[in-house]
């Protein structure tokens, strides 16, 4: 059924979207930490 | 230079404070009357969009009456509760009343009471004005349209006021009350709601959500006025 | 825990993938509802899962508004988005589930339509913390977390009484359900678990590291000036 495939991808979907939203902030954080470290 | 006006503080009973500033408050706004200018002309504007938009037949009007009138109620009510704190920001008020003896909760309480004032008088004014425009008329009894009424716009003003202190420390203030306001009043939206479709159609008995409103309306005072001093001693 | 983070997650792979396997292949069809219904492999354990990291938030807001422990504070935050974004999965699986089966996207219904309050509620509180300058945001944010948490009977109450429309529950007590497709049930629902401990695990470690380097940086910014001085 279109429905189920749709709605398991859709689960994942939302889970990739979030975890690629926390890798850019851990990236972000880590060049902040490289910045302070050159200090 | 402007001077923070703060109600003696010193040795004073909690119920003292509470009528002092209301008194202080309702003073204000009569003898300025800005507020309530633009708020009754707001009011009146959002009856006749309302009743633009929405032009049933008197038989229609009375089950989706209840809906609009509270919406209309909620957007004055939220316009309000805006400027709930904006005078104590203006004058430094609230670093007096941090510094002083006196408790957080007399302060709530009477801004909780002047915002509720204030709502009621708007929504005496726009009542009638709906019943014209809808034609509506209760089947039910009316008189329960008053608790429904008075225990509703309680609820919204009590969660209000607390939001509108909690908004004060965010960028976006205006905006920010009402997107805080709206999800955790919607037991009490629903409930006003059909309560006031209830009577209008008299259909079903709106006992249920008189006691809804009731049990919302203890909690979440308590709630406050438990928060409250929390909240103002914030920075 | 840190070190033993690759091997969980790959564990936790690996139960998802048989969870996903067992909730596709194994499960047997249902009478009614024929495969559709397997929807619900996902849409309740996300549930399940969504309702546990709510929890978390409101226990730690209230250690945060006793103890004023900012470790708290970012276990609330972190419990708070992972929740929000299990609430995402439920609320858009449910209609996807809903449609074919009852012919309708949405109704408002006691689960549904709580779950999609409590999205309000914390997507509310997510935007407060976002809006809130200073050091007590933290603070706000936890009042707001309980008057959610209190919140929440009554909006159950309240729309308990305004209808009901969806299938009674067939978990424990009442109504008969197959034990494979319990099974297949609690596998999802342990897979999701995990995986949701892990991502919260990651923004936790995140908002700890976050907060370091930025009282850092005010300490280096003052040092600064001190020394331009």
């Amino acid at each position: 059924m279109n429905y189920l495939y749709a709605a398991y991808i859709a689960t994942w979907v939302i889970h990739i979207a979030y975890l690629t939203s926390l890798g850019i902030r851990y990236s972000r954080v880590r060049k902040e930490l490289e910045q302070l470290a050159k200090k | 230079m402007t001077q923070a006006i703060a109600p003696p503080m010193t040795e004073a009973p909690p119920t003292r404070i509470t009528r002092a500033t209301l008194a202080k408050d309702l003073r204000l706004e009569w003898r300025s009357k800005d507020a309530i200018n633009s708020m009754l002309f707001f009011a009146l504007l959002v009856v006749v969009i309302f009743s633009f938009s929405f032009d049933p037949t008197a038989e229609e009007s009375r089950r989706i009456a209840g809906g609009l009138v509270w919406v209309a109620f909620l957007f004055a009510a939220v316009v309000a509760l805006n400027q709930t704190w904006a005078r104590e920001l203006r004058n430094q008020v609230l670093d007096a009343y941090r510094v002083s003896p006196a408790p957080a909760n007399s302060l709530f309480l009477a801004k909780v009471l002047g915002n509720f004032i204030f709502v009621a008088v708007l929504e005496a004014l726009m009542t009638p004005l709906f019943i014209v425009f809808y034609n509506l008329r209760a089947i039910g009894p009316a008189y329960q349209l008053l608790v429904v009424a008075g225990l509703g716009t309680w609820a919204l003003v009590v969660n209000g006021t607390f939001f509108a202190a909690i908004s004060l420390r965010t960028r976006s203030r205006e905006i920010m009350l009402p997107l805080l306001l709206f999800p955790i009043s919607i037991p009490a939206l629903l409930a006003m709601v059909e309560a006031t479709t209830s009577i209008l159609t008299g259909e079903f008995s709106a006992k249920f959500w008189i006691v809804l409103l009731v049990a919302y309306d203890v909690v979440f005072t308590m709630a406050s006025l438990f928060l409250f001093e929390l909240v103002l001693h914030a920075e | 825990m840190k070190r033993a983070f690759p091997i969980l997650a790959i564990l936790t792979a690996g139960l998802l993938s048989y969870a996903l396997y067992q909730a596709l292949v194994v499960a047997p069809t249902d009478r009614l509802q024929g495969d559709v219904y397997r929807i619900i492999y996902y849409h309740v354990p996300s549930a399940w899962t969504m309702f546990t990291f709510f929890a978390i938030n409101f226990v730690a807001s209230i250690v945060y508004l006793i103890r004023r422990n900012l470790k708290a504070d970012a276990v609330a935050v972190a419990a708070a988005e992972v929740g929000v974004v299990f609430n995402t999965v439920v609320l858009v699986t449910g209609p996807l589930w809903a449609r074919p089966v009852w012919g309708i996207w949405w109704t408002w219904d006691i689960r549904l339509t709580s779950t999609l309050v409590l999205w309000l509620i914390y997507v509310s509180y997510l935007l407060l913390r976002r809006f809130s300058a200073g050091a007590q945001m933290p603070l706000l944010a936890a009042a707001l977390a309980v008057f959610g948490a209190l919140d929440m009977p009554l909006v159950y109450f309240s729309i308990w009484f305004f209808r009901t429309q969806h299938p009674q529950p067939v978990v424990g007590g009442g109504g008969s359900i197959d034990p494979k497709m319990l099974q297949v049930w609690m596998l999802n629902w342990l897979a999701f678990e995990c995986f949701g401990l892990l991502v919260f695990w990651s923004r936790y470690r995140l908002e700890v590291v976050r907060r370091e380097v930025e009282e850092t940086q005010a300490l280096e910014s003052l040092l600064e000036v001190g020394n331009s001085r």
